[in-house]
């Protein structure tokens, strides 16, 4: 093995599968098949390849309109056709998108035959009535009750675990019934176990990925590598490709770990990233941390939007239904925490990635995960005293991205976690 | 009720006007005086988030439930504790909280939309006492989902427990929900008088009236509106020409009062969606061995119906066009709070079946600390006259 044939395997591999992905649902698409509509946060994945439903996610589509610098057209479609410039960029991405019939720069998405969406974002909910409207398909909620208060867990074996669980599995048993109609085939419980121990492995690589980025130097990038990782993650869940993918990640990452390989930025300072990237400067955005020398260990965008896959759930496959149910309410929860509540796990994630700085990005588009990262980063900075940086953007919309008054920003926080740093250093720490 | 002491009965023995006048006061103040006077008299508050709450819970273990829908304060505490781009009501409730104007024991917000979801954690960081989201069911159609939302009850039945330091009965339950109502049928009576009569009360002292409900014990509540109704029906004002419409938009955060007397100047609301919440169940929670198994059944199925709540067996823009047909509008107010997601979302909904069913509305978005309703008042005048003349 050669650094050369490993390292960079898992971007490149990404690549190729995303874009194999893609076009698979272009051909669908052109076949004038249809496709099951999910999301990042509880895709339901595993039964919806079970019955060989296409799959596609509209947050991964709207979120490549931005990265290849054409949202704003969309956006504005949308917006002549209703929708308020306050509302979620992603959701409006996808009505252009409908409204075109499929059209996407990465090829072309098919129409909806079923939306299943959990409550993880409630504007899942609202997004899944437009196709609902507009397309006359049947959607379905998975409602995931999140945890009740701040730092109160119920774990299996508490009556109101259990009583959560126990809906949970009734929807899904619903589900099961709806893919039925829908898809005109008998569910098959063999099936369903082929693509939840596909879910395993993939679960079970993704969180000694993210562990593996402990190691000084890290041996990817939180914001952009991650990105790749997740489309992966999310869009062939529950898939033998999948699963060889993310099984080759960690042999890579292990190996850039045993050979203190990092990053192709000489890591100065080692950073947290808080919220969703800001997608329409993807790359000039990681530049203003990267030529400081800053490179991103972790963020919670890699918890939340793997849909809580970092928690490395495995299902018990000797009982699937019971065992899918318990899995997505642990897991979806935990994704949910990293929104509601990620201070508990930055602050538990801050010694064990030797991190400097935490970078809180709130988005106008979205409320589900900016809505607290002030009072957060005041809490965490309260317990902590670690420097942190607060700067507003957006994931999809343009207007509301300033690069300058960005780089403004984000160059004092690098003059000040350097000053700091001195400062420690002359006071004898390390 | 573990208070005995009325806190707000300054309307008693008092003519109609004075008892409206006494009511929009009481609604508007930003000192919330009457939940201090419970407090004072050794009650325990209990402070919940838009848009409903099983209030009879919280009464059956002798705390007031109030309910938390802003307020006209500026939020100089709330801000720094929030990102920019956000509903006002939001960052106001907390204020009321923050800047010591309402006192709570506990605090319980709902899954309604993702900034909504993000309180419970703030009031959390910010405060001692439990706060919590009260998890309504997301999918109101699943077979689970009544039997869930009994056993939430129940959980939350306990979290307020241990606050009040009482234990509730299966009785004590039932007397509530028979209090409670007996409030919601004299406000469905309020809202036929609107309907059926809507000179005999100006639109916002039929918004107080309600409203006023989410202050004061359901004890008082009754008084108030047992005592208002007849007067009501009594008043001897006369029909104007004036365009019957549904107001439409105010389900979570509200209009000022100002902005609902401004449209009620040259339009009857003759139905609305002000602070469904508290009209969110449509018919009696019927008696029975399981009362809060009776509460969740009727939360799902004798219920109204929200931009926050989907229910295949409640299409809302279908929902909105039987709501204007009830009313006999001749057009709809269609409003959003700036910032609110859902309500935005839902405006497209609306606006297309509207022009499909071809009934005129008036498209506007609101906040509830506007106070300039100038330029407004014009657009409204316009769209009245268009309908009237045009």
């Amino acid at each position: 093995m050669t650094d050369s044939s490993i390292v960079g395997r898992g971007n490149r591999e990404g690549a190729r599968l995303f874009r194999a992905w893609f076009d698979d649902l272009t051909q669908a698409a052109e076949r004038g098949e249809r496709a099951a509509y999910v999301f990042v946060m509880g895709s339901m994945n595993e039964i919806l390849k079970s019955f060989d439903f296409h799959v596609t996610f509209p947050e991964i589509n709207s979120l490549q309109l931005a990265v290849r610098r054409v949202a704003h057209e969309y956006l504005r479609e949308a917006e002549d056709y209703g929708y308020s410039p306050d509302i979620c960029g992603y959701v409006k991405a996808d009505v252009a998108t409908q409204l075109r019939k499929g059209q996407h720069p990465m090829g072309r998405i098919p129409k909806p035959s079923l939306s299943v969406y959990t409550n993880a974002c409630n504007t899942y909910v609202k997004w899944a009535e437009i196709w609902e409207r507009m397309h006359k398909v049947p959607i379905f909620t998975v409602d995931i009750p999140g945890h009740r208060q701040l730092g109160l867990h119920t774990r299996p074996g508490d009556p109101d675990f259990d009583a959560d669980r126990a809906y949970v599995e009734v929807q899904i048993r619903e589900l099961i019934t709806l893919c039925e109609q829908v898809s005109g085939k008998r569910f098959d419980i063999d099936r369903l176990r082929e693509t939840m121990r596909h879910t395993n492995t993939m679960s079970r690589c993704w969180k000694r990925i993210l562990e593996l980025n402990s190691s000084s130097p890290s041996v990817f990038n939180a914001l952009t590598d991650g990105t790749i990782y997740l489309g992966i993650a999310n869009g062939l869940r529950g898939t033998l490709e999948g699963a060889n993918y993310f099984e080759d990640l960690v042999e890579e990452m292990e190996y850039k770990s045993a050979n203190n390989i990092g990053t192709q930025v000489d890591e100065k300072h080692r950073l947290t990233f808080v919220g969703v990237p800001c997608y329409p400067i993807f790359r000039r955005f990681d530049e203003l941390f990267s030529d400081w020398g800053g490179t991103f260990v972790n963020s919670t965008y890699l918890w939340f939007a793997s849909g809580g896959s970092n928690c490395g759930y495995q299902y018990d496959l000797t009982d699937p239904l019971a065992s899918l149910a318990e899995g997505y309410l642990l897991t979806v929860r935990d994704a949910m925490d990293a929104m509601f509540d990620q201070t508990t796990m930055i602050r538990d994630a801050i010694d064990r990635f030797g991190v400097d700085g935490v970078v809180y990005h709130p988005i106008k588009s979205c409320r589900t995960v900016s809505t607290g990262l002030a009072d957060s980063r005041r809490a965490l900075m309260e317990e902590t005293g670690i420097s942190s940086l607060f700067i507003e953007s957006d994931m999809m919309d343009r207007r509301v991205v300033s690069e300058a008054q960005l780089k403004n920003r984000i160059d004092a926080f690098f003059e000040g976690l350097i000053s700091k740093k001195r400062l420690h250093s002359a006071a004898g720490g390390h | 009720m573990t208070n005995t002491k009325p806190i707000f009965d300054s309307w008693r023995s008092q003519p109609l006007t004075e008892v409206l006048y006494l009511c929009r006061e009481a609604v508007e103040e930003a000192d919330f005086s009457m939940v201090q006077r419970w407090r004072d008299a050794g009650g325990k508050t209990l402070g919940h988030f838009q848009v409903y709450f099983p209030a009879e819970i919280a009464h059956a273990a002798g705390m007031l439930p109030v309910k938390m829908c802003g307020a006209p304060v500026e939020p100089n505490n709330a801000d720094s504790r929030f990102g920019s781009y956000l509903c006002s009501i939001l960052k106001t409730s907390l204020e009321l909280s923050l800047s010591g104007k309402v006192a709570l024991d506990m605090f319980v917000s709902h899954p309604i939309c993702d900034a909504a979801r993000n309180l419970a954690a703030i009031w959390s960081r910010n405060h001692d006492y439990p706060s919590q989201i009260l998890y309504l069911p997301q999918n109101a159609n699943s077979s689970g989902s009544a039997a869930y939302l009994a056993h939430e009850y129940e959980r939350t039945r306990v979290v307020i427990e241990s606050v009040a330091g009482v234990t509730v009965s299966r009785e004590a339950l039932s007397r509530s929900i028979a209090l409670y109502n007996q409030s919601r049928a004299l406000v469905r009576e309020l809202y036929v008088i609107k309907r059926d009569a809507p000179w005999k009360i100006a639109a916002e002292d039929a918004y107080s009236l309600v409203a006023i409900g989410g202050r004061i014990p359901v004890e008082e509540h009754i008084a108030l509106l047992e005592a208002a109704l007849p007067m009501i029906r009594e008043n001897d004002a006369k029909a104007e020409d004036r365009v019957r419409v549904v107001f439409e938009g105010a389900f979570c955060e509200q209009p000022p009062l100002d902005l609902i007397r401004m449209v009620g100047r040259s339009c009857y609301i003759v139905d609305d969606d002000f602070l469904i919440g508290l009209r969110w169940l449509v018919e009696d929670v019927p008696e029975s061995a399981d009362p809060l198994r009776a509460l969740a059944e009727s939360y799902l199925e004798r219920s109204s119906y929200s931009p926050v709540q989907h229910d295949l067996h409640k299409p809302k823009e279908k929902m909105l066009l039987k709501r204007v047909a009830a009313a006999k509008a001749d057009a709809v107010v269609l409003a959003a709070a700036k910032m609110c997601e859902p309500g935005l979302e839902e405006q497209v909904a609306y606006v297309h079946e509207l022009d499909r069913a071809k009934l005129p509305y008036f498209l506007s978005e609101f906040e509830e600390n506007m106070s300039n309703f100038g330029s407004l008042e014009l657009q409204v005048e316009t769209f009245v006259e268009n309908l009237l003349f045009g």
